[in-house]
């Protein structure tokens, strides 16, 4: 690009309708927050609430409907049905709108306002984050992952993921007379800030090799053989680093554990639910439709990082007594199960069976961030106000004291664990099945090995619930609109388990219609 | 002066700001130079590969690292702020109440 080339055109802001309405929502958060004198902060919450419906209207109605459409295919069992892939760019090629992008974003709507209404209790018992800006900097962080989810440039990539992490940095940080709080928020600032540095340093070398930034020119340029392959090999070395540590695989898993025991519950919920989504769509956008050409060597280095975080986080989550800790290194394992499923579709060269591997990878991070939400909330729903929940112990006996709250719990850890006919099976399954099919046998057996050691302390969670004495007697109460959720969220895992393929179908086409290189 | 004299400058740099990333065990202040520092060798990256792509994305991409890093060092100031008022003190070992 010349300045003699530069000329300005009115960019299609129909594709960024939903992130533009997300942004003013959020402005407008802020303001009325800024005159609400309830305490309950009612007025945010609502705002935040309508912010994220409205957001998934534009993007179901968006880019001529495709994902109205594609819902209505996928419940009519005809995928293929007067299929038209329909790829729309704006922004001089910065934004892309595409069938992944609008589902993902879907997802993260839902999972944000899940998130955001089984922590309603628990941030009104807290008054330092019983703030406006609570609901502000999730609308941001929503923000951030949308941006992340429709970059086609390695600025909106960068852009999104800052807007994302920033946010976060300062809702861990919001309750901020806690050590652990304040502590959990420093460990992410630093070791966050260490990985946007590797990433942008892995973009100026690709960026140098190629001479762009635009993720679809960057494929061109690649399968022309324009670029210097050694200087793109050592970008993508950075490039991938950054956006483990962005995932949380090791070994750039350090801040995971920290952050989630740490953090207040309600922002760990956030934190290990829908910016997994985002991150998802990051790794296709880069790594898939700007670098396929390069897949052998990321392939390699997506299952080094897949083996030893599937080591690390179920070694290590035995040994844990928090709850929260627990799951954070279960997300871990569970993040570089999903890796797998993402280094099998390239096999020597020939990507015949690209769309079956990333997506099983990608119906593997859609179920795991419903089993995540729903354990998450099920925390939740014990915490009261001056009490958390987050010892293994504080579960003991759930089922004495409640008994549905503890069958909810017990099928997010049979669904963790991948115990048939659980979602969580059916995830683990086709990413196997990928797996196998890319000829790699020893890499399955090995992941089945590293699955068995998981089910050990899922089930422990399960044995306390049902045959320890209970630790309280104290009934739990909740709000009804969370506890229907959190419900809904339990007969989810139970009946996508049973009736997996609608969701698998969705997956698949979604790729199908988005992947170009 | 040829573009690899600025890479090579640029990388050691970058490498100066991860080296002391890990190896202060100090002072946090000293971390958030540290960020700020790798952050800006990858600038020099850019500006050079710009420079020698005679491509202008580069350079605007540095304006947009440049304001990200302000707002970064603004959140992690406010944290150590934070922290400080909890801990009286900003030394990295003293953060160690998170364990497991």
């Amino acid at each position: 690009m010349t300045l003699a080339e530069m000329q300005f055109s009115v960019p299609d802001l129909g594709i960024a309708s939903a992130e533009i309405f997300v942004l003013a929502m959020a402005c407008l958060i802020l303001i009325v927050d800024a005159f609400a004198r309830d305490k309950r902060r009612t007025a945010a919450y609502a705002l935040t609430q309508l912010a994220l419906a409205g957001a998934a209207i534009l993007t179901l109605a968006g880019n001529s409907g495709q994902l109205f459409h594609a819902f209505g295919q996928v419940l009519a069992d005809d995928p293929a049905s007067g299929s038209v892939k329909q790829i729309s760019y704006t922004f001089g090629e910065m934004y892309v709108g595409d069938l992944m992008g609008s589902l993902l974003k879907f997802l993260v709507y839902v999972s944000v306002a899940v998130t955001l209404s089984y922590s309603r209790a628990y941030v009104q018992g807290r008054p330092d984050m019983a703030r406006g800006e609570f609901y502000a900097l999730g609308l941001f962080a929503t923000l951030g992952m949308m941006v992340m989810i429709s970059a086609s440039h390695f600025l909106t990539v960068y852009i999104g993921i800052e807007l994302l992490s920033l946010s976060l940095y300062a809702m861990v940080a919001m309750n901020r007379d806690s050590v652990a709080a304040t502590e959990a928020a420093m460990k992410y600032f630093v070791l966050g800030a260490l990985a946007s540095g590797l990433l942008l340093y892995g973009m100026s070398m690709l960026y140098g090799a190629a001479g762009t930034l635009e993720i679809q020119a960057l494929s061109q340029r690649l399968f022309a053989d324009e670029a210097n392959g050694i200087i793109v090999s050592f970008g993508l070395v950075f490039l991938v680093a950054g956006i483990a540590f962005k995932l949380g695989v090791a070994p750039f898993h350090m801040w995971i554990p920290d952050v989630y025991h740490g953090a207040p519950t309600a922002v760990a919920l956030f934190i290990a639910s829908a910016p997994k989504l985002a991150a998802f769509a990051v790794v296709i956008r880069v790594l898939v439709n700007g670098l396929i050409v390069a897949s052998p060597d990321w392939q390699t280095m997506l299952i080094i990082l897949s083996v030893l975080s599937m080591a690390i986080g179920n070694f290590a989550a035995i040994a844990q007594t928090s709850i929260k800790r627990m799951l954070a290194y279960s997300a871990i394992s569970h993040m570089g199960f999903m890796l797998l499923g993402m280094s099998a579709g390239v096999v020597a060269g020939n990507p015949r069976l690209i769309f079956s591997a990333y997506g099983s990878s990608m119906f593997y991070v859609v179920t795991y961030v419903l089993a995540s939400l729903g354990a998450f909330g099920t925390i939740l729903m014990l915490s009261r106000a001056g009490f958390e929940a987050d010892e293994i112990s504080d579960f003991a006996g759930l089922n004495k004291r409640n008994a549905w709250y503890a069958a909810i719990m017990m099928m997010m850890m049979f669904s963790m664990a991948g115990i048939p006919f659980f979602v969580g099976f059916f995830a683990k399954f086709s990413v196997l099945q990928a797996t196998v099919a890319a000829g790699r046998l020893w890499l399955a057996l090995a992941a089945i090995f590293f699955s068995l050691v998981g089910a050990y302390y899922y089930l422990r969670v399960v044995k306390v619930m049902y045959f320890d004495p209970p630790a309280s007697a104290e009934p739990i109460e909740a709000a009804t609109d969370a506890k229907l959720l959190l419900s809904a969220n339990g007969l989810a895992i139970a009946l996508i388990g049973i009736f997996p393929n609608a969701l698998m179908m969705l997956c698949a086409k979604s790729l199908v219609d988005s992947i170009v290189f | 002066m040829t573009l690899s004299h600025f890479l090579i400058l640029a990388a050691i740099l970058f490498a100066i700001g991860i080296v002391g990333i890990f190896l202060n065990r100090k002072n946090l202040i000293i971390i958030l130079m540290s960020i700020e520092l790798m952050l800006l060798s990858v600038n020099i990256n850019f500006i050079a590969f710009s420079h020698y792509l005679q491509d202008l994305a580069g350079q605007i991409f540095v304006f947009f690292v440049l304001v990200v890093a302000a707002t970064e060092s603004a959140i992690g100031l406010a944290i150590i702020v934070a922290l400080f008022r909890n801990l009286k003190t900003i030394h990295v070992d003293d953060l160690d109440s998170l364990k497991g």
